[in-house]
């Protein structure tokens, strides 16, 4: 709990967190955004439409196909996209995706890398050979190309796990990809933590008092490495949404006509000639949320671990 | 030393050849679909997939068919169904124009990460500091694909409008021998793209390890001799906080060359290899996918043997942890 005092106290926490939570809000808000101030849906395109702007009826999109620019009213908000879609509703519900994708790939990376890492690190021996000698293989890989890789083989048929079916087109696939990418960069560094932890005394007391390797490892590890999952956490979810749109820009994430930060960029890049802020907007509101994460995570870090801060008075 | 060098030669010999099984399971076991299919791209008629069955030994067991998909990759025939070219000599093609990429841009990042490191540490708190901090930041919080579109467009492209001739191009790209100053000109916008977020790093890292450093007690001792400020922070802080900088400096230059530097290339059209697995995802095109996925992994592994090695000669301590008490 000193942790979250001293969290507090954190001028730049502070300011990131409620930036992030800010985001976070106005995304939750889409739906009700959508209905009551834009009158569209993100799927929705208005084409052959036209709106009155200072008196004058404008086509949405132009008949030399150039969509209309910010319009700073309820409807086209921040103008309408080639093909007349809400290019703030699709902001607002590309954002949702490309979050919502970032902190369930997170959550999952977490949970991975987690049980690797504390398997290997307190097993020892063969379990820690194959589970380290395979991070290692996956680590190998540059993240974007594992990541490419994944998301085309995966994207026409989907994926099979057991029981589990996911279709090629649907969101599960990039979060999925995703958090296994990301799984080595986790569990290497705990599986080092409880390598050194499975030494210290208040383990061997749990072995001497009879406790099997399952209960230490989830009453007496486990609560230990907590705190690097939660310094890991936010800047997972960052690298994780920066990853969902590189992938997504490449065409080897979330699948059109679905909406994310992403796939705007892309379909921005194709039009920046005539229209640059489809292009921008939705890279500026992905910088916004990263960075507000990056300095987050940071603040966590120093929160918890306080030698880890720079001393400035050396 | 000796001993070392063989070790680690046989563990690299077992990650290449892991990393290829896992490939190959990537592409043709994990998907839910017919690899025939997925390989045939994105319209194929049933004699295409069937020939490629054929060819690609999808009717036999699973070890016929890996060996037959790694004969294929290092025979060189290997092709794209969509474009119908050999793969391995599309490769070959982008070698340059990716290492040009690479080369230029990892001499970018670590001076000017050096650079930013050193001045933001011993500014550490000033205004100064905290203004290149945030800007390392908004550096590293950055998509290269997104930066780099804009820098294309509005200094590639309006800001040449406006001039009236070229201060940048707008993309593309002018071998090296053909015409050096050409080469170096389009090469610009695309280095300094790809070196930003690299920059932002390396300038945190340093700016941390040297605040660090600043504590130990050689550095005292070395202002207790008497030297110069300015020495103690070259020659004694300074060169113990490069250490981990220079070994991420090998891993991330690998990782550029195996396919890192792939959203650069495409934004600035730039034609290299990472460039030509993109343009393969658009077609469902998977030979270039694969290929490209392989041999980058190859690279980074192979790149990073060869830096463990000359590690281990530089500093004895690495390869006695390793075991390697003998040489």
């Amino acid at each position: 709990m000193l942790a979250l005092r001293r969290l507090r106290r954190d001028r730049a926490a502070i300011v990131s967190g409620g930036l992030f939570l800010l985001i976070l809000l106005a995304l939750l808000a889409a739906p009700l955004y959508a209905s009551e101030v834009a009158h569209t849906t993100p799927d929705e395109n208005h084409l052959t439409d036209t709106i009155q702007q200072d008196g004058e009826t404008v086509n949405v999109v132009g008949l030399d196909g150039v969509p209309i620019g910010p319009t700073w009213t309820g409807e086209f908000f921040l103008g309408a996209d080639g093909n007349g879609r809400d290019n703030m509703v699709r902001l607002l519900y590309g954002g949702r995706n490309s979050l919502m994708i970032g902190i369930s790939a997170a959550l999952l990376t977490t949970l991975f890398g987690m049980l690797l890492g504390i398997l290997s690190g307190y097993l020892r021996g063969w379990s820690d050979t194959i589970i380290s000698r395979f991070l290692d293989i996956l680590w190998a890989f540059p993240v974007i190309l594992l990541g490419i890789a994944l998301g085309t083989s995966l994207a026409l048929g989907g994926l099979q796990l057991g029981p589990i079916n996911i279709a090629g087109d649907s969101l599960a696939i990039p979060t999925f990809v995703i958090s296994i990418v990301y799984v080595p960069y986790l569990a290497r560094p705990i599986r080092g933590q409880v390598l050194a932890m499975r030494e210290k005394e208040f383990v061997e007391a749990a072995r001497a008092q009879g406790m099997g390797s399952w209960r230490i490892m989830h009453s007496e590890i486990l609560p230990n490495v907590a705190s690097t999952l939660l310094v890991f956490f936010p800047l997972l979810v960052a690298n994780a949404i920066l990853l969902e749109a590189a992938l997504s820009f490449l065409g080897a994430g979330v699948q059109p006509p679905d909406p994310s930060w992403g796939t705007m960029i892309d379909e921005g890049v194709q039009r920046i000639v005539t229209a640059p802020y489809l292009a921008i907007v939705p890279g500026a509101m992905l910088v916004l949320t990263v960075m507000a994460l990056n300095v987050f995570g940071d603040a966590v870090r120093d929160a918890i671990d306080p030698r880890a801060k720079i001393k400035v008075d050396a | 030393m000796g001993r070392f060098v063989a070790r680690r030669l046989a563990s690299m010999v077992f990650v290449l050849f892991a990393v290829s099984v896992i490939t190959f399971f990537i592409f043709n076991v994990i998907p839910n679909s017919d690899p025939a299919v997925r390989m045939a791209g994105k319209q194929p008629t049933e004699q295409q997939i069937e020939a490629i069955r054929e060819e690609w030994g999808f009717n036999d067991n699973i070890f016929v068919q890996y060996a037959t998909t790694m004969e294929k990759l290092f025979t060189g025939d290997m092709v794209s169904y969509f474009t119908q070219l050999s793969v391995t000599e599309e490769i070959w093609k982008g070698i340059p124009r990716t290492l040009s990429l690479a080369i230029g841009a990892a001499i970018i990042w670590m001076i000017f990460g050096v650079a930013l490191g050193l001045y933001t540490a011993m500014r550490a708190g000033k205004v100064s500091d905290r203004l290149l901090t945030v800007l390392a930041l908004v550096g590293i919080s950055m998509p290269v694909f997104w930066i780099g579109a804009l820098m294309n467009h509005y200094l590639g492209f309006e800001l040449s409008n406006t001039l009236g001739f070229e201060l940048f191009p707008n993309g593309g790209y002018v071998p090296l021998t053909d015409n050096p100053a050409e080469w170096a000109h389009h090469l610009i916008l695309p280095w300094i793209a790809l070196s930003i977020l690299f920059i932002g790093v390396y300038s945190r890292v340093l700016r941390g390890n040297i605040l660090e450093t600043m504590n130990e007690d050689f550095v005292r001792t070395a202002r207790a001799k008497g030297l110069s400020e300015r020495r103690v922070l070259l020659k004694h802080v300074l060169r113990n906080s490069m250490i981990p900088i220079v070994t991420l400096w090998g891993l991330d230059f690998a990782v550029v060359i195996g396919g890192g530097a792939i959203l650069t290339e495409t934004v600035f059209n730039l034609q290299g290899v990472g460039q030509y697995a993109a343009d393969a995802i658009g077609q469902l095109d998977q030979p270039p996918i694969l290929a490209v996925t392989m041999f980058g992994a190859f690279f980074v592994v192979f790149f990073n043997t060869i830096v463990d090695i000359v590690y281990a000669y530089l500093d004895p301590r690495i390869r006695l942890e390793a075991g390697d008490s003998a040489s």
